[in-house]
């Protein structure tokens, strides 16, 4: 292939780490490395890096800093919240009722589906819309006596949608319902204020804003008494066992504090990409549209559902373009199934598997998107043109 | 790539050569089989896995594609269709025409490639005559020019087969050079779309009716038994008919209309001549008008044995053998051959079918 470009833009999936943030980490491998809950000296100097980044993490949540749980990512912090406050709230009697949404990322569907399978809870789906975007009605009208955990996703990791958190929040509090939220996408984003948010519990994972994988946060309410998901060590006010990572938990601090201090440059610019490529694509494409919420949606986030495409497929052809990007429906193990998401949202099976996702980031550059927008247009052509040789 | 020795070494052989080489991976349909079972289906996790890791450590991008509904369609279903109307059908055959080089080959052309590359034991050769030749493996005993006698022009002159010029030992060496895990693997066998390699058990699960018993007849319609299903029984086929007479008999043909068994006796069994149809000819530019001296396949394992072999219009060929030969069986391919060259082939008709319709099938069954 000739003239190829390597685009990365599936920042929704991943970020590179920041060089600054890899900086910030390196000596908590060589230097620093004891175990923060150790009495001795090297142990201090780990636990003092540890609560220094739990520090700087509250700050920006606007919340106290034993409000934050270190955990392993974002899946780790959903199973921890809902798992740990539905169990809380059972030993409470306070009821088995659990409320959520038919678009959050699997480790909120599969772990309130598995709440609700083995573990005696009950489960109620929201409806939503075209857009992905739940009723605050019908929010209200799911609420029960027994209802104890509500959980709605931030920004959806499929088709960018913002949930209005603030107000679902207030419904939930005025009826004795913690509300959680998976802030998996948001963060570095949108806001993480938990007092304009409202939310009891949040979720978030550092490789999203350009930190260290395998490190996340949860946000606990004070005065919320999670029963491990994890249990072992005293770790993390016997909240989350385990020894410490403290080179990524320092550096999640950092990639946070820097995200939220360069936050307006890097959102105009992620604006900017990313409505270049919706209006490229849209333009250049015939039958394609635009899912998700067209105004409330990530800065960062388009995506599309395309006529008559297979996902996998045109991922395959953009790969081998050089664009990385990715899909709802897609899969590794050729058993592709229609995005779940989309199929909520009312889409038909055969649109629902015809899905791509662009995520621009801080390197993108107009050039690329160009590039990308081309890319996509070509591949399309030619699986449609493929569609019709094997049809005929 | 399947994950087995052939595709990854026909891969490896391909990235030493210096192409750019793109790994695809066909998820076809097969039933599903508890996972405790050894056989040998295509597409589990395990081969999947396989296949992934061989491509990163040729350093070649990797992509399954989801196979299964086309395949499904119309390689399930064709086996299913053609045991009913009591043909014995080379479903390898028919992959080859409708999904390896058509759906594949698509595929393959759609993301820009020049050449689709298989792990088959055959061989593609220009001739100073510019006409593209299909020639078998250079094993003999692995040669697969038989199930792609369906190929034309059109599919050779951008086909490759990397391992065809090689003996199964040598590409097994190859694979130990390349440090490829699959070195030491088994062979598949059997159909990859069944759960346990038995196709008779797949034909009770999935068209129950094919497996009606009925009346087992002479050849001047005395009724002498009763079978189990036509689908049970194969051509030459002398055990397992519970018939008591004077003398031994043997399976030499069906009547799917009356769901009966024909046999006969010893004597009744060979055949020197056959007819078959949906003949095409690897040289499609130029095909035979006359009749002509080669040597014919009737199935995949089978000698090819000297014939003449007549072209008949509606892209049929009669073949009147040297000798009689004891299991032309119906459904099975008939694939020509001057020495190595393979020239094309048809599918063996019915001898009652080749004056009569064949019977439309009435039921249509769904697979899940």
């Amino acid at each position: 292939m000739k003239n190829r470009r390597s685009v990365y833009l599936d920042h929704s999936a991943t970020t590179p780490t920041d060089p600054r943030v890899v900086e910030k980490m390196l000596p908590y491998f060589t230097e620093f490395y004891g175990n923060a809950s150790s009495i001795h000296g090297f142990g201090r100097k780990a636990e003092q890096a540890i609560e220094d980044a739990r520090e700087m993490i509250a700050k920006i949540l606007h919340c106290d800093p034993i409000e934050i749980v270190f955990t392993s990512g974002g899946s780790e912090s959903d199973n921890l919240a809902l798992r740990g406050a539905a169990w809380t709230a059972q030993q409470q009697g306070r009821g088995n009722h659990l409320i959520t949404t038919p678009v959050e990322h699997s480790a909120i569907g599969r772990t309130t589906a598995q709440l609700a399978a083995l573990m005696g809870f009950e489960r109620t789906l929201l409806p939503v819309d075209r857009h992905a975007q739940i009723d605050e009605e019908d929010f209200i009208a799911a609420c029960r006596p027994e209802t104890t955990l509500a959980s709605v996703i931030y920004a959806n990791n499929e088709v960018g949608t913002i949930a209005p958190i603030p107000q679902l929040a207030q419904i939930a509090h005025e009826r004795g319902i913690w509300l959680h939220t998976d802030a998996v996408q948001a963060a570095g984003q949108l806001p993480l204020d938990v007092e304009v948010l409202g939310v009891d519990l949040m979720s978030l994972s550092a490789h999203k804003f350009y930190g260290p994988k395998g490190v996340g946060v949860l946000y606990v309410r004070k005065g919320i008494d999670l029963v491990p998901s994890q249990t072992g060590g005293s770790h993390e006010e016997n909240r989350r066992a385990g020894t410490h990572n403290t080179p990524a938990i320092v550096g999640m601090a950092y990639a946070l504090q820097w995200a939220y201090d360069e936050r307006e440059t890097r959102i105009a610019h992620y604006r900017a990409m990313r409505d270049q490529l919706i209006t490229g694509i849209l333009a250049h494409i015939s039958d394609v549209e635009l899912t998700g919420h067209p105004q409330d949606r990530l800065p960062s986030h388009a995506s599309f559902v395309f006529d008559g495409i297979d996902s996998t497929k045109l991922l395959m052809h953009l790969d081998m373009k050089g664009v990385a990007a990715s899909g709802g429906s897609a899969c590794k193990t050729g058993n592709p199934e229609p995005s779940s998401v989309l199929l909520a949202m009312g889409y038909p099976a055969e649109q629902a598997i015809g899905t791509l996702r662009l995520s621009v980031g801080l390197q993108t550059t107009p050039e690329d998107v160009e590039y990308a927008v081309n890319a996509v247009a070509d591949s399309v052509e030619k699986l449609r043109k493929l569609n019709r040789v094997l049809s005929s | 790539m399947s994950g087995g020795v052939d595709s990854s070494v026909a891969a490896a052989l391909l990235v030493e050569q210096g192409y750019e080489v793109i790994g695809m991976m066909m998820r076809l349909w097969s039933e599903e089989s508890d996972s405790c079972s050894t056989h040998n289906r295509c597409c589990t996790p395990e081969q999947l896995n396989d296949a992934r890791r061989i491509a990163d450590k040729l350093g070649i991008p990797f992509y399954v594609l989801d196979t299964q509904e086309v395949f499904r369609n119309t390689i399930v279903e064709f086996f299913i269709d053609q045991h009913r109307q009591a043909f014995t059908p080379n479903p390898c055959i028919e992959c080859n025409r409708h999904i390896r080089f058509n759906w594949l080959l698509n595929n393959a052309l759609a993301l820009d490639a020049d050449y689709l590359a298989t792990g088959h034991y055959a061989r593609v050769m220009l001739g100073s005559d510019g006409v593209y030749q299909l020639r078998a493996g250079v094993d003999d005993s692995k040669d697969q020019s038989y199930v792609l006698s369906v190929l034309r022009q059109e599919h050779l002159k951008q086909v490759m087969f990397p391992i065809g010029e090689y003996p199964k030992s040598e590409v097994r060496e190859i694979a130990a050079r390349f440090g490829l895990p699959t070195a030491s693997k088994k062979d598949s066998q059997d159909l990859c779309f069944l759960g346990d390699g038995d196709y008779r058990r797949f034909l009770r699960d999935y068209a129950p009716e094919v497996m009606e018993p009925g009346p087992i007849v002479l050849k001047n319609g005395q009724i002498v038994g009763e079978h189990q299903g036509l689908a049970n029984y194969t051509i030459g086929q002398r055990k397992g008919l519970n018939i008591s007479y004077s003398e031994p008999l043997y399976v030499i043909g069906t009547n799917p209309y009356r769901n009966a068994l024909i046999v006969g006796i010893a004597d009744d069994l060979g055949k020197d001549h056959l007819t078959a149809k949906r003949v095409t000819w690897v040289n499609d530019q130029n095909v035979p008008t006359a009749p002509f001296r080669a040597e014919v396949k009737i199935r995949y394992k089978a000698k090819s044995m000297p014939a003449w072999i007549t072209p008949l219009p509606e892209d049929r060929i009669a073949v009147k053998f040297d000798h009689p030969l004891r299991d032309i069986t119906p459904g099975q391919g008939a694939v020509i051959y001057h020495g190595d060259q393979c020239l094309g082939g048809g599918i063996i008709e019915r001898d009652s079918d080749a004056t009569v319709e064949t019977p439309v099938s009435q039921v249509n069954v769904t697979l899940v």
